[in-house]
C-alpha cells in the first residue's frame, strides 16, 4: 500500500513531489504489466521457432530465424480430430452459443439485481443468498444429471417436431449451452449487479416514481445508462467463461459441425500419444483466445465514471 | 430480517383502490425474478440434492440408486488422517487451505491496489487494463505449459539467469513437492488478478464523484479518502469479488493439471482434482459425490457467517 | 421472460438445422486422437468406411489420455445419445457392456474369423458374456528400451539382457557424463516404467499373479519389495528436473543425446520418427532387461453402442474395416504400435514394428501377454490409479522405504478393490 500513501504527500508539497508521484505509479503500473505479460512473451517467441529450434534452444530467447508457418498452419490447417481446416471454422459455432448467453445471462442478472436492491419484498436476502451459493456447485457433480435432462428435453422435442413440426431449439446442442451457461451464469450476474445496485442512490428511484415511471421504465431509463462499468465487468466474465468451458462443451457438443472452440482447441493441444507441435499449440492458443481480447479491448472502453450520479445530486 | 428496510423502500402504489393492474404491477418485481430462483432451484439445489443421494450409494461408474450407506464418507473420514504418507485426500484439501487463502488475498490485495493505481487519470489506461486482463482470456491448457517451461530450472527462469551468469540464482520449486502448491499459488493469481481489478475498477467508477471531491475539500489526504471513504464503499464488491474468488479456487482443476500434472507424487491436488478423478476416472462416483459434498458444507461454513454479516446491514 | 428469450435464440439462431436429422449411412465415432499423426492415423480408417458410401460423423475430445472423452461419453450415454462406436481401454468397455448399453457384433466376428486371430489377452476386454462388444485397433507393449545409439556407441555399450547389465550400462553412461535415463516424472510414467521393472524383477508367473490377479501374497511379497528396490536404483540415474516432466520431451532428451535410455511403450517412435530418425542406425528398441519374451500391453478398442436398428449397418461396416489386414497394418504403421491381430503382414513394418508383431505373437502363444497395471489393463481404474499413486509417492519421497511401499500398496489395492 506503501504506493497508495505516496501519493498523500503531493498535498502539502509543490510540482516536482507530484511529477515523482506519477513516476512512481506509471512505474508500478509498467512492473506489473511485465509480470502479466512474461507468459505472453514466452508463448509469442515459441509460436514463432521452428521444432527444432524449440527443442534444442532456450525457450525464453527470442526466435533465430522468425517462421510465420506455425501461424499459418494454426490458423487454416491443424487438424481437430479428422478435421483439418485450422482453428478459423470454429469462431462461428462458439459465437452463436456465447453471444446468446452472455446476453440473456447479463439481462437477467441485471434485473434480479434491481429487483433484489430497488423491489425488496420479504425474504429478498435468503432468495439472494441462494442465488449466490449457487456459484460454487462443482461442475462435475452436474454433468451428468443436466444431460439426462437434455436428453429427455431433447426426445420430448422429436415428439414436438413430428406433431407440430418445430422442435424449438429442443435437443440442439447450441441451445443446450446456452442453456446451460444462462443457468450456471446467473449466480454470478446477479450478485455483480445485485452489489453494484446497492450503492445506488435509492432516492433517485423514489423519485422517479412519484413521476409515474414504471418498473420496466425506471430499469430502462435510470439503472441501465448508470450500469455501464458492471455492465462491462459482468460481459467480460460471463464471455471469458462460457467462451473457454470445456467440460459442457465436449460433454454436450463434441461433434465437428456444433463444436465450440475452446473444445476444437483441445483437440489441437492434447495429445495422448503423438507428437506434440508446441509452435502451433501457441499460435493456435492466441488465435482461440482473440474474441475474448476484443470484447476486453472493446468492452474496456466503456469503465467510464457514472455520468448521472453526480448529476441528480446536485 | 431487514422488513423495517423493506417496508421503506417498498413503493406502494399511489391510489389505494387495488385493481387488478395494480395488483399485476405489485408482484412484477417478484415475477421477474421468478424464473432465475425457479432454474436455480431445480439445477443447482436439486442437483445438489442428487449429490447428496449418490454419495450414500455405491456407485462406481455409473449412478446408482440403491442407498447403501455411508461407507464413502468413512473412506474419506480415514483419509483425513493418513498423513504418513499423504493420502490424495489429505494433499487436496491442506492444498486448498494454502492455495484457497494465498489466492484470494494476494489477488484481492493485487487486484484493488492496480484498479487505484490504474484510476489515477492514467494516461495509456486502454492499453494496460487488456495487459492486465488478457491472462482470463487464454485457455489454461496452453498457458499452462508456458508457466511449466518459464518456471522449470532446466528450461525456464533459472537456465536464463545463469546464462547471463547469475549461477547462484535457485528456483526449483515447480519440482518440489512441499513448494508446488506456490506456483500454483503464482499461475492463479497471474489469471485471476486481472479480472479482479477489473471488478475494483468498476466499483471505483461507480462511486459518486461528489463524496470525493465533498472529501478532498475538507483537506482529507488522498490515502485517507482510500482508507476512510473509498474502500469502505467498495464493500459490496469486495464481496462479489471474494465469491468470484473462492469459486474460482476450489474449480482450480486445470491449473493444477496442465501447470504440474498433479505434482510430484500428487502433491499438487486440489480437491476438485480429487472429484473429477474419483467420479469420472477411476469409477468411485460415491466417494467423489461425497467429496462435493463435503467441500460444499464447507463452503457453507465459510459462506454463510460472510454472508450474514455482510447482508443484515441496512441499506444507504 | 426466459423462455421467450430461449425460444427467441433458439429460432434467431439455429432453427436451420435440426439436430435429428437421422442418417443410416453414418457412423458417428467419439475418440481422442485428435492431433497430427494419431489423426492421421484414424483418417485411413475414414477414407475404407467413405469408399464403402458411410460417412463419418467425427466427435473428438482430447484431454488426458482419454479421460475427457470419457466424461464426454459418460454424458452421451446418461443423455441417450449413443454414438455408433467409440474410444474405449479395457475396463471401461466391460463397464458400458454390464451396464447393458453396448451392441453385440458377434456374428460379424464369426464370419471374419476375430476369435483366432485377436490375442485371448485381448478378447477379456472385447468379449463381454460371449458376445463381442468392441473391436481392438492396436496393440502397445510398454516393456520397451528407448536407446540413443550415436551415445550408446561412445560409451561402448551393449544391449543389456539382466537388470544388473542395465545398471552397469547406466553406471557407464553416467561416468561419461550423460544423463542414463530419462523419465517423465508423472505418475503414470513412472507406474508404467514400474511395470516393467516387477516383469523382469519376478519374472511373467509373478507378475499375472500380481498386477492380473491381484493376489495378496505375491502383492505382499519380497519380490515386491525386491521390485521397489530396483526402482528406487532406476530412479537415481535420473536428473534432478525430472518431476513433472513430458514424456516427449524425455523422449526428446534421448533424440537429442542429453539421455542414454528411456523406457516408454511403443508410441515413443512416433517422436523418434517424426525427428528423422531411423531405427538401427540413430536409434535402438530393445525390451526391457529381463523381460524378453513377455509383453506387457495396452490395447486401443472401438466400443460399439448399442445403436437403433437402422444404424447397425454402419456399425458393422466400422468394426469390419476396422479388424481388416489392410486398416490394422496402415494403421499401426502410423501409430507405432502392432496390430490387434497376429495374422497381419509386417512387410511395412520398420525393425522395430517388426520385432513388436514377432514378440506378440510369441507371447500370445506362450501365454506371457499381460496386461499393463499403469495403463489401466491389469485392474480396473479404481486400482490401477491407487497404484499409481503408491509408486509416484515412491519416487518423490512421500514414501520412504520399499518396506513401506508394499505395505501402502496393499493397502491402496485393497481399499480401491
Amino acid at each position: 500500500m506503501s504506493a497508495v500513501a505516496t501519493p498523500a504527500r503531493q498535498a502539502s508539497s509543490g510540482i516536482s513531489s507530484k511529477t515523482l508521484n506519477r513516476v512512481v505509479i506509471y512505474g508500478l503500473l509498467a512492473l506489473f504489466a511485465l509480470f502479466y505479460l512474461m507468459p505472453l512473451f514466452v508463448m509469442l517467441v515459441t509460436s514463432f521457432k521452428t521444432m527444432d529450434e524449440i527443442q534444442n534452444g532456450n525457450m525464453l530467447s527470442l526466435p533465430h530465424a522468425p517462421t510465420f508457418a506455425p501461424w499459418i498452419k494454426a490458423w487454416s490447417e491443424v487438424c481437430s480430430g479428422l478435421t483439418c481446416v485450422g482453428m478459423k471454422g470454429y469462431f462461428w459455432n462458439s459465437i452463436k452459443m456465447v453471444v446468446p448467453a452472455v446476453l440473456i445471462s447479463t439481462l437477467l442478472g441485471a434485473l434480479n439485481g434491481y429487483v433484489l436492491t430497488k423491489w425488496r419484498f420479504r425474504g429478498h436476502t435468503l432468495v439472494f443468498a441462494m442465488m449466490l451459493f449457487a456459484c460454487f456447485i462443482p461442475f462435475q457433480s452436474v454433468l451428468l444429471p443436466m444431460a439426462t435432462i437434455l436428453g429427455s428435453l431433447g426426445r420430448f422435442g422429436v415428439t414436438l417436431q413430428n406433431a407440430t413440426g418445430f422442435n424449438f431449439g429442443l435437443g440442439n446442442s447450441t441451445v443446450n449451452l446456452v442453456f446451460v451457461h444462462v443457468v450456471y451464469g446467473l449466480g454470478f450476474t446477479t450478485l455483480f449487479f445485485r452489489n453494484y445496485y446497492e450503492a445506488f442512490p435509492t432516492e433517485l428511484i423514489k423519485a422517479a416514481q412519484v413521476d409515474g415511471a414504471s418498473f420496466f421504465q425506471i430499469f430502462r431509463r435510470i439503472m441501465l445508462p448508470n450500469s455501464l462499468p458492471i455492465i462491462v465487468v459482468t460481459v467480460i466474465y460471463q464471455f471469458t467463461n462460457i467462451w473457454n468451458d470445456f467440460l459442457f462443451a465436449s460433454a454436450y457438443a463434441g461433434s465437428g459441425d456444433v463444436m465450440p472452440m475452446t473444445v476444437a482447441l483441445n483437440n489441437v493441444v492434447n495429445t495422448s500419444t503423438g507428437v506434440v507441435e508446441y509452435n502451433v499449440n501457441m499460435a493456435a492458443a492466441m488465435i482461440a483466445a482473440l474474441p475474448t481480447l476484443i470484447v476486453y479491448i472493446v468492452a474496456g472502453r466503456y469503465f467510464v465514471r457514472g455520468l448521472m450520479a453526480g448529476a441528480v445530486k446536485g | 430480517m431487514s422488513s423495517v428496510a423493506t417496508t421503506q423502500i417498498k413503493l406502494t402504489p399511489e391510489r389505494s383502490r387495488p385493481s387488478v393492474r395494480s395488483r399485476l404491477q405489485d408482484a412484477l418485481p417478484k415475477l421477474v425474478l421468478a424464473p432465475s430462483f425457479a432454474i436455480t432451484i431445480v439445477f443447482v439445489y436439486g442437483f445438489i440434492l442428487w449429490t447428496i443421494y449418490l454419495s450414500f450409494t455405491n456407485s462406481k461408474t455409473f449412478p446408482s440408486y440403491v442407498i447403501t450407506g455411508s461407507r464413502a464418507y468413512q473412506r474419506l473420514w480415514g483419509w483425513t488422517f493418513d498423513t504418513d504418507p499423504p493420502s490424495s485426500w489429505y494433499t487436496s484439501i491442506t492444498n486448498m487451505g494454502i492455495f484457497g487463502f494465498l489466492y484470494i488475498a494476494i489477488c484481492l490485495a493485487l487486484g484493488l491496489f492496480l484498479a487505484i493505481l490504474l484510476d489515477q487519470k492514467i494516461r495509456g489506461e486502454g492499453v494496460l487494463r487488456p495487459i492486465y486482463l488478457y491472462p482470463m482470456a487464454l485457455s489454461f491448457i496452453v498457458t499452462g505449459v508456458a508457466w511449466k517451461w518459464f518456471l522449470d530450472p532446466g528450461l525456464g527462469l533459472e537456465q536464463t539467469l545463469h546464462q547471463w551468469g547469475w549461477t547462484s540464482f535457485h528456483f526449483d520449486w515447480i519440482k518440489n513437492k512441499d513448494f508446488v502448491i506456490y506456483t500454483v499459488v503464482i499461475a492463479g493469481v497471474w489469471q485471476a488478478s486481472g479480472f479482479i481489478m477489473a471488478m475494483f475498477l468498476a466499483g471505483l467508477r461507480g462511486i459518486d464523484g461528489e463524496i470525493m471531491k465533498a472529501a478532498q475539500i475538507d483537506g482529507a489526504t488522498t490515502f485517507q479518502l482510500y482508507r476512510r471513504i473509498v474502500i469502505p464503499l467498495l464493500r459490496p464488491i469486495f464481496l462479489s469479488a471474494f465469491i468470484v474468488l473462492a469459486h474460482l479456487a476450489i474449480k482450480s482443476y486445470d491449473l493444477v493439471v496442465a501447470l504440474t500434472s498433479g505434482g510430484p507424487g500428487g502433491s499438487a491436488w486440489l480437491p476438485s482434482n480429487f472429484m473429477y478423478e474419483y467420479t469420472f476416472k477411476r469409477n468411485e462416483m460415491a466417494v467423489g459425490s461425497a467429496s462435493a459434498v463435503i467441500m460444499l458444507m464447507t463452503i457453507v461454513a465459510i459462506i454463510v457467517p460472510y454472508l450474514y454479516s455482510e447482508l443484515r446491514e441496512k441499506p444507504r | 421472460m426466459l423462455r421467450k428469450l430461449l425460444i427467441g435464440t433458439a429460432l434467431a439462431t439455429t432453427f436451420a438445422f435440426s439436430a435429428h436429422a437421422e442418417d443410416v449411412k453414418e457412423v458417428q465415432m467419439l475418440h481422442w486422437w485428435t492431433s497430427g499423426g494419431e489423426a492421421a492415423a484414424l483418417n485411413v480408417l475414414k477414407g475404407d468406411l467413405a469408399k464403402e458410401g458411410y460417412a463419418w460423423k467425427d466427435v473428438p475430445v482430447a484431454g488426458g489420455g482419454g479421460d475427457a472423452a470419457m466424461t464426454a461419453l459418460k454424458a452421451m450415454v446418461a443423455a441417450g445419445n449413443y454414438p455408433t462406436a467409440s474410444q474405449m481401454l479395457g475396463y471401461t468397455v466391460l463397464d458400458y457392456a454390464a451396464a447393458g448399453v453396448m451392441g453385440d457384433l458377434t456374428e460379424t466376428a464369426k464370419k471374419e474369423g476375430w476369435d483366432k486371430s485377436v490375442p485371448a489377452a485381448l478378447q477379456k476386454f472385447s468379449v463381454y458374456d460371449g458376445k463381442w462388444v468392441a473391436a481392438p485397433v492396436n496393440v502397445h507393449s510398454v516393456n520397451w528400451l528407448w536407446i540413443n545409439k550415436a551415445v550408446m556407441d561412445k560409451i561402448g555399450g551393449t544391449e543389456p539382457k539382466t537388470f544388473d547389465d542395465f545398471i552397469a550400462l547406466l553406471d557407464k553412461a553416467k561416468a561419461a557424463g550423460v544423463i542414463p535415463l530419462a523419465l517423465g516424472g508423472q505418475n503414470w510414467q513412472e507406474a508404467t516404467m514400474f511395470d516393467s521393472v516387477v516383469l523382469s524383477t519376478g519374472g511373467p508367473e509373478f507378475y499375472k499373479k500380481a498386477f492380473n490377479d491381484l493376489d495378496d501374497a505375491s502383492l505382499k511379497s519380497d519380490t515386491m519389495k525386491k521390485s521397489f528396490d530396483n526402482l528406487a536404483k532406476l530412479v537415481t540415474y535420473v536428473d534432478p528436473n525430472f518431476s513433472g516432466r513430458d514424456w516427449n520431451l524425455a523422449t526428446a532428451m534421448v533424440i537429442k543425446g542429453d539421455a542414454l535410455v528411456q523406457v516408454m511403450g511403443d508410441w515413443a517412435k512416433g517422436e523418434f520418427n517424426a525427428a528423422k530418425k531411423t531405427p538401427g542406425t540413430d536409434f535402438l528398441c530393445y525390451r526391457f532387461p529381463g523381460t524378453e519374451g513377455s509383453v506387457v500391453y495396452n490395447s486401443d478398442m472401438f466400443g460399439m453402442f448399442n445403436v437403433p436398428d437402422d444404424r447397425k449397418a454402419a456399425q458393422v461396416a466400422l468394426a469390419t474395416a476396422t479388424l481388416s489386414k489392410s486398416f490394422q497394418s496402415a494403421f499401426n504403421v502410423v501409430k507405432g504400435s502392432v496390430p490387434a491381430r497376429t495374422d497381419v503382414p509386417d512387410t511395412d513394418f520398420d525393425a522395430c514394428g517388426k520385432k513388436g508383431i514377432a514378440d506378440l505373437k510369441a507371447a500370445n502363444e506362450r501365454g506371457t501377454l499381460f496386461g499393463s497395471l499403469a495403463q489401466g489393463y491389469g485392474a480396473p481404474p479404481a486400482v490401477a490409479n491407487a497404484y499409481k499413486d503408491v509408486v509416484s509417492k515412491f519416487v518423490h519421497g512421500q514414501i520412504k522405504t520399499s518396506d513401506e511401499a508394499v505395505t501402502e500398496l496393499v493397502k491402496a489395492i485393497d481399499d480401491a478393490k
